[in-house]
């Protein structure tokens, strides 16, 4: 027999904090749950770390290269991260009929961003340390971090701007249908290029690293190298200071969209219908 | 504005734009629901009976927030579902029939503290409320069950004790007990009838295509149609408005091929309203006849056209009776081709 007393629930902030939490859950669970994608998720992209290091040895390139490779594949894992858990994730949630639910609920639509934010992150930088470990013993990287607590304000500034974009494509695909999933594979592959997951985007030439500073990953990656391998900075595109501001505007920038996005989507989808369709 | 009153609708109405091949001139509207007028008073059980399409299931998106309505005004303990959203959806909750929420790879417990917090529940009350509740619909023992391990039944348990676990107000039940077997239908509705005797002040707004469903749970219902509501009363209300016309089932012969519309059963005088299902070997007949007599005609009529009669039974109107009388045909025709189109609302 249920009490029959009614219940206390939480507003304002701390339902936000418990909404984030309870949607990190499932990420965070299921990834102790389902052990194979350790294999897939950690495996199968050191194949293709490596295969970037052997061409660079191949052709003689400067000992510095592997470590770029190492660390553009270890960061590879945020970006597909964000593209498939984070910015479709809704669509998939509309398809299996839980965005419905989450609509419904007083628990803040950006909380529950966030909360798949958080558990993407907590579960991806397992798979990024696991790469970074396995490739840096592999392949004998050496690294000489110049400033520890600046490579983590970089990194942590880096992810901020990563997920609020993540979050911003996330209320656009709200509205979206199965074109969502066109999308993000549309955007995996280029960005891998333009980006330079696998070398510096300085090589990429001026116009081409400036317009591929909009995703958050080109800068951060690009300050996070100069900043480990230390005794080779004429590689970076901009100086570190200068990209962690770009980086912080970026932060600002797409949270705030995120969010203005995600109300305005909404409200689009419950005029238009589109949070309650189902396409299979 | 009655404070007494849970929902109300007021000329509600929703319009879907159909997408399809993007031509000039090409775009097509449907019109789900056509000036929809509801009171629920506070602590009433209130169906919303009618077919596939007949725009049941819009009505409750629009009152859960999750679709604007094109026209009119909707209210949910006295709150616009327009303008004031987060209200409304801190007493709410919804749960529909053949529901695939949830994560497959969390446990029973684990998806229902998941949405328990999206409420604002804090751990504690959460597992409580939990416990309680998977006790009360009898799977207790799974709640350590990976939800993709649950049969459909226990599934729609588990959606049900979802619904319930944040103590709502208010509840929207659409189509609870679809694609259930006999067993979970029963105690599903078992589970609504206890639940809503234990919290006298709360409201439930079910729908349904279940006539009987309908009529064991209902305080009062409404049939709609076509987005149009066409009634609302109480059940026995209702039926009592065919009391006076006398209500027959017929098993004959068969009929053989359909007539002109001239010679048709609904021709003969005094015949309200005739359903017909092709048997094995013979025809079933539904009549609702304007007295009596007037079945001495229909024999006639049926013998004319070659048929004999097999069994004759008089009975007392039923639910199903008031749907065909109001609407012409019987409940499990589905209009959702003309009432909403490929949207998932029904």
């Amino acid at each position: 027999m249920l009490p029959a007393e009614r219940v206390q629930k939480a507003t304002g902030l701390r339902l936000f904090w418990y909404t984030i939490w309870a949607r990190a859950y499932p990420r965070i669970i299921g990834s102790t749950r389902e052990k194979s994608w350790l294999f897939f998720e950690t495996v199968l992209p050191l194949m293709g770390t490596a295969s970037y290091v052997f061409v660079y040895r191949a052709i003689g390139a400067p000992e510095a290269y592997t470590g770029f490779v190492v660390l553009g594949g270890a960061m590879t894992a945020f970006w597909l991260n964000v593209l498939w858990a984070m910015a479709s994730q809704l669509y998939w949630d509309k398809d299996g009929g839980n965005l419905e639910l989450y609509v419904v609920s007083p628990g803040p639509l950006m909380a529950i961003l966030l909360g798949m934010a958080v558990g993407g992150i907590l579960m991806t930088a397992t798979r990024a340390v696991i790469i970074l470990g396995v490739c840096s013993f592999l392949f004998n990287v050496s690294y000489q971090i110049a400033s520890l607590p600046l490579l983590v304000l970089i990194f942590v500034v880096t992810m901020a701007a990563l997920y609020g974009m993540g979050m911003m494509f996330a209320s656009i695909f709200l509205a979206a249908g199965r074109e969502a999933w066109h999308i993000s594979n549309l955007l995996q592959e280029p960005i891998y290029l333009a980006s330079g997951f696998y070398f510096p985007v300085k090589a990429m030439g001026f116009w081409i690293a400036t317009f591929a500073s909009v995703i958050p990953l080109t800068l951060g990656l690009d300050a996070m190298r100069q900043l480990i391998f230390a005794g080779d900075p004429t590689l970076g595109f901009l100086s570190v200071e200068v990209e962690l501001i770009i980086l912080l505007v970026l932060s600002v920038v797409f949270i705030y969209g995120a969010i203005k996005m995600l109300a305005k989507l909404e409200e689009i989808g419950r005029r238009e219908g589109r949070l309650i369709e189902r396409r299979r | 504005m009655d404070t007494n009153l849970a929902i109300e609708t007021n000329d509600l109405g929703r319009v879907y734009r159909l997408r399809g091949p993007k031509r000039k001139g090409d775009a097509k509207q449907l019109v789900a629901l056509d000036g929809v007028n509801l009171e629920i008073r506070r602590g009433e059980l209130f169906g919303l009976l009618g077919p596939n399409g007949a725009g049941k299931t819009t009505v409750i998106k629009i009152l859960a927030t999750l679709l604007l309505p094109s026209s009119g005004v909707g209210r949910v303990e006295g709150l616009d579902v327009t303008r004031d959203v987060q209200e409304i959806r801190r007493r709410i909750s919804m749960v529909s029939g053949g529901e695939t929420s949830g994560y497959g790879l969390l446990t029973v417990e684990e998806n229902l503290w998941m949405f328990a917090r999206f409420y604002g529940l804090d751990n504690v009350t959460a597992r409580k409320r939990i416990d309680a509740l998977l006790e009360v619909v009898g799977i207790a023992d799974r709640k350590r069950t990976k939800i993709s391990d649950l049969s459909t039944g226990l599934r729609q348990k588990m959606n049900f004790v979802r619904g319930f676990i944040s103590d709502p107000n208010v509840v929207f039940l659409d189509e609870p007990t679809l694609g259930l077997d006999v067993t979970a239908a029963r105690d599903v509705r078992g589970f609504v009838k206890q639940w809503m005797h234990d919290h006298p002040d709360r409201t439930v707004l079910l729908t349904t295509h279940y006539m009987a469903e309908a009529d064991e749970l209902c305080d009062r219902l409404a049939i709609i149609d076509r987005g149009k509501l066409l009634a609302c009363d109480t059940p026995e209300n209702l039926k009592h408005r065919l009391q006076r016309e006398a209500i027959f089932n017929l098993k004959v012969g068969p009929l053989g091929p359909k007539p002109s519309r001239d010679a048709m059963i609904e021709a003969v005088p005094g015949v309200r309203q005739a359903t017909i299902v092709e048997q094995n070997g013979h025809t079933e007949l539904n009549l609702i006849l304007a007295q009596e007599d007037v079945l001495s005609n229909v024999l006639a009529h049926l013998t004319r056209r070659g048929s004999s009669l097999i069994s004759l039974e008089k009975r007392e109107p039923t639910l199903e009776d008031v749907f065909v009388d109001l609407v012409g045909r019987r409940l499990d025709v589905d209009t959702s081709h003309h009432a909403e189109g490929e949207h998932a609302a029904g």
